[in-house]
C-alpha cells in the first residue's frame, strides 16, 4: 500500500506548530518512514504535488491571497487538519479584528501603500471545511503524533476537550485560584498542555482556547470578586485565542463595562 | 543582413524558499551579463505586533512577543523582559541571571543544531531535506537530533516547554528549578560536549564556496562574556554604543512590496548580525576548548565567508553546552524566583543575542505599566540588506551555472543566515529571470 501523502502549509503564524513536528526528535524519522512527506517547505526543498491524504495547516487567514490559497489547498486535501491557535482561532494577530487596520498599518509601516492585508485575521474554518482542529499555542507535539497515528490506523484521534482543571487534578497541582488566589483561565480553557502554568505557580492564560461549553461569565465574576479590573479581564480573554467565540463574546461584554 | 541574436532569456521561479522559517521572495533579472536584483522582500503577511502591543500590560510582553517566532521564543522573551526591567530599575544578578543564561544556552543549542543539520547541511551535501539525507546518513542525523533534543530539554526544564515557554517573566521566573533537577541533565550535556565537537569537525570538512565579504558585523558585546543578554552594541567598523542608542545608530527602512522593515547603519548601509558577527567580534571570550576547535577547523579569529556560518553555529553549540555545564555547576537555588520592583512610566530598551543575531526591543510605558509604544527589530530584518548583498555576490560568481543549480546556490546563500522570516514579520519566494 502506498504511504499516505503529507502536506504542510502555512499562513500568518510563527512556524512554531509545524516546528513541533521537527521537535519530535525521537519520532521524526519513524514518522517520516510511515508517511510520504510530499510538501513541507520548512523542512524540505521538495515540492510534491497534491492531492494530499493528510494536510496540516498552520496560521490564520489575513490576506486576499490567503483566501484563494486556502480554497486550493482544501481542494487538494483528503483530510485537512488545522494546527494551532492561529489556524483554529485567528491567533494573537486577531487582535486587529477589534481595531482599525489602516491605523495599524500606518503605525508599523512607513509605506502603508505597500501592504496588502485584510481587515481581519480569521480561522481557516471560517473559509473552508476543516476535518479536525488541533488546538494550542503551540500545539502539543504528542497530540500531533497521536493525530498522525490515528489517521494511519483509520481511527478517530483521542484529543480531550475537557478543561485544564482536569489536568491539574491529575497532575496533583493544588488549584492556584483556590490556594493562592491567582487568576487563572484554566476552568474555561481546553486541556492539552498538561496543566502547565499552574504547575509553575502561574495562572493559565488560555493557549488551548475555550473548552467544550465553558462558563466564561462565572469565571469572570470570580476574577472580579478577587479584585481583577475589567481591563485586565478583557486583555486576558483577548490572548492567542481572542477570536474564539466564547472568549470573544465574553471579552466584548467586559470591554463595554470597563 | 544578419539578425542580431536575441539575448537568451531564462526564468527560474520558486514559490517558496524552503527550509527557512516562514517564506520570502527573491526576483533577479539578468540582461547581457548585468545582474539586477529587482526584488528581495519578505512576504510573511503582516501580523502588526508593535501595533497590538499598545494597551497591553508590560507583563504581557514576554508571552506575546514569544509568538513572533516559534523557533527562538526565548530571544523575544529575553529582549522584552530586559527592556521592561531597564524601566523599573531591576538588575538581574546571581542565580536568576544564571538561569536566564542557561535557558538561552538551551535555545542556542536546539536552534543551531536544527539549522545546521536539518536545514543547512542538506544544501552542502545535495539533499532536498534532512529526511532525504537520513536515508544515507542516518547515524549522523540521529546524533544531531539527540543533540538538538538536549537543548530542548534545557528549555523545557527551565521554561516549562520548548516552544513558547511559560516560565519567563519580568523580574525573573515564576518558579525556579532545583539544583538536583539541573544536575540530572549533566550526563547528557557531557555527551553533548563531545557531540558538538563532532559537529564542528564534520562541518569543517564540507566544501565551501570561496565567497568573502567586507561585512560590518554587529553584535552585543560584554566585557567578560561571550554575549547573551547584556552588553553594548559593537561593530568592527566603529559602532560602540549602549542598547538604548539603537535608533541613533540604525534606522529601519520600508522598501516597496515588502512586509518587513529592513535595518541599516544610518551612515553606511547594510550590516550583518548572527553567529559570524558574534564570533568575529568576541573570539577572545570563547573558552580555550572552543578556540582550539576553531583552529582545528581552519578558522581564524574572524570569519568573513558566509557559507562557513554552519561551522560557527557548531562552535557556538560547543560554547553553549560548555556554558550550560558551568552554570549548572555554580547554581544555587535562589530564595525567591523573582526580584520585587515597582511599576513606573518610562522608556526601556533590550538587545540580546537570538541564535540568528541581535534582537532589539523598545517599549514606552504609562505609569500603570501599560504599553504606549513598541518597536521590535528582529535579527533577520537587520541582516536583510546583507543577505541581498550576498545574493549579488553569489550571482556574479555562479551566473554560468545551469538554472536549477544556480537557484539552489542562491537559496543556500539565504539559508546561511538561518533567516527566521516569521520573526521579521514576516514570508520569502524566489524568481529569477535571466537572459
Amino acid at each position: 500500500m502506498a504511504k499516505p501523502k503529507l502536506g504542510v502549509f502555512k499562513f500568518a503564524s510563527c512556524d512554531g506548530c509545524q516546528l513541533s513536528l521537527l521537535d519530535c526528535e525521537d519520532e521524526l524519522l519513524t514518522v517520516a518512514g510511515a508517511v510520504q512527506i510530499a510538501f513541507f517547505p520548512e523542512a524540505s526543498r521538495e515540492y510534491g504535488e497534491g492531492p494530499y491524504d493528510l494536510t496540516l495547516v498552520e496560521g490564520s487567514i489575513t490576506t486576499p491571497h490567503d483566501l484563494e490559497a486556502i480554497k486550493e489547498i482544501r481542494a487538494q486535501s483528503k483530510f485537512l487538519v488545522t494546527i494551532g491557535a492561529c489556524a483554529t482561532a485567528g491567533g494573537i494577530q486577531a487582535l486587529r479584528n477589534w481595531q482599525d487596520v489602516s491605523e495599524y498599518t500606518r503605525y508599523v509601516y512607513a509605506h502603508p501603500e505597500y501592504i496588502s492585508t485584510l481587515d481581519t485575521s480569521t480561522p481557516v474554518s471560517d473559509h473552508v471545511t476543516v476535518d479536525f482542529e488541533l488546538r494550542g499555542c503551540p500545539i502539543n507535539k504528542w497530540q500531533l503524533v497521536e493525530l498522525i497515528n490515528a489517521l494511519l490506523h483509520n481511527r478517530k484521534p483521542v484529543i480531550p476537550t475537557y478543561s485544564v482543571c482536569v489536568e491539574c487534578k491529575r497532575r496533583g497541582t493544588p488549584c492556584v485560584m483556590v490556594a493562592q488566589g491567582i487568576p487563572c483561565l484554566g476552568p474555561v480553557t481546553q486541556a492539552g498542555c498538561n496543566g502547565l502554568c499552574p504547575a509553575y505557580n502561574r495562572g493559565c492564560f488560555g493557549c488551548y482556547g475555550p473548552m467544550e461549553s465553558p462558563n466564561v461569565a462565572a469565571l469572570g465574576e470570580w476574577w472580579r470578586s478577587r479584585g481583577v479590573d475589567d481591563r485586565t479581564l478583557v486583555n486576558a480573554l483577548r490572548g492567542f485565542n481572542a477570536y474564539a467565540q466564547p472568549f470573544r463574546e465574553a471579552s466584548d461584554v467586559y470591554a463595554q463595562q470597563a | 543582413m544578419s539578425t542580431p541574436s536575441k539575448p537568451e532569456t531564462r526564468a527560474i521561479s520558486v514559490d517558496y524558499l524552503a527550509r527557512v522559517e516562514g517564506e520570502g521572495n527573491l526576483k533577479v533579472r539578468v540582461r547581457d551579463g548585468e545582474i539586477e536584483i529587482t526584488e528581495f522582500g519578505i512576504f510573511e503577511p503582516p501580523r502588526f505586533y508593535e501595533a497590538f502591543l499598545r494597551g497591553r500590560a508590560f507583563s504581557d510582553a514576554p508571552d506575546i512577543t514569544a509568538r513572533i517566532c516559534g523557533i527562538c521564543p526565548i530571544a523575544y522573551q529575553m529582549s522584552s523582559v530586559h527592556a521592561m526591567e531597564s524601566i523599573f530599575g531591576v538588575k538581574m544578578e546571581g542565580a536568576l541571571r544564571e538561569l536566564r543564561r542557561l535557558i538561552y544556552c538551551g535555545e542556542w543549542i536546539e536552534s543551531h543544531v536544527l539549522h545546521a543539520f536539518l536545514l543547512h547541511l542538506p544544501d552542502f551535501l545535495g539533499y532536498q531535506s534532512a529526511i532525504h539525507m537520513a536515508a544515507d546518513h542516518r547515524e549522523a542525523v540521529e546524533k544531531a537530533l539527540r543533540l538538538k533534543k538536549i537543548g530542548n530539554d534545557i528549555v523545557n526544564l527551565v521554561g516549562g516547554r520548548e516552544i513558547h515557554p511559560i516560565n519567563v517573566k519580568v523580574g525573573g521566573f515564576y518558579k525556579v528549578p532545583s539544583k538536583r533537577q539541573l544536575e540530572e541533565m549533566v550526563p547528557n550535556l557531557e555527551w553533548a560536549l563531545d557531540a558538538a565537537a563532532w559537529a564542528v569537525e564534520l562541518t569543517a570538512g564540507l566544501p565551501f564556496p570561496e565567497v568573502e565579504a567586507d561585512y560590518e558585523y554587529v553584535s552585543v558585546c560584554h566585557p567578560d562574556e561571550y554575549p547573551f543578554n547584556e552588553g553594548r552594541l559593537v561593530s568592527n567598523k566603529g559602532i560602540d554604543v549602549p542598547a538604548c542608542d539603537w535608533n541613533k545608530v540604525f534606522e529601519e527602512v520600508h522598501v516597496a512590496r515588502s512586509n518587513a522593515l529592513q535595518s541599516k547603519v544610518r551612515e553606511r548601509g547594510s550590516y550583518h548580525v548572527g553567529p559570524l558577527a558574534r564570533y568575529s567580534l568576541n573570539f577572545e571570550k570563547l573558552s580555550p576548548r572552543v578556540q582550539k576547535l576553531a583552529a582545528a577547523a581552519g578558522l581564524g579569529k574572524t570569519c568573513f565567508n558566509p557559507f562557513k556560518s554552519i561551522v560557527v553555529r557548531c562552535l557556538e553549540t560547543v560554547h553553549a553546552v560548555e556554558e550550560a555545564l558551568r552554570l549548572i555547576d555554580v547554581y544555587r537555588e535562589p530564595a525567591r524566583p523573582d526580584v520585587p520592583f515597582t511599576v513606573k512610566a518610562g522608556e526601556g530598551h533590550g538587545a540580546t543575542e537570538a541564535p540568528r543575531g541581535m534582537l532589539y526591543h523598545r517599549y514606552r510605558l504609562d505609569d500603570e505599566g501599560y504599553i504606549l509604544d513598541a518597536q521590535i527589530a528582529p535579527p533577520t530584518a537587520q541582516s536583510q540588506m546583507s543577505i541581498e548583498d550576498d545574493l549579488r555576490r553569489v550571482l556574479e560568481k555562479y551566473i554560468k551555472l545551469p538554472d536549477d543549480e544556480l537557484q539552489w546556490r542562491l537559496e543556500h546563500a539565504v539559508r546561511n543566515y538561518d533567516p527566521c522570516i516569521s520573526c521579521a514579520t514576516h514570508f520569502l519566494k524566489v524568481e529569477i529571470d535571466r537572459g
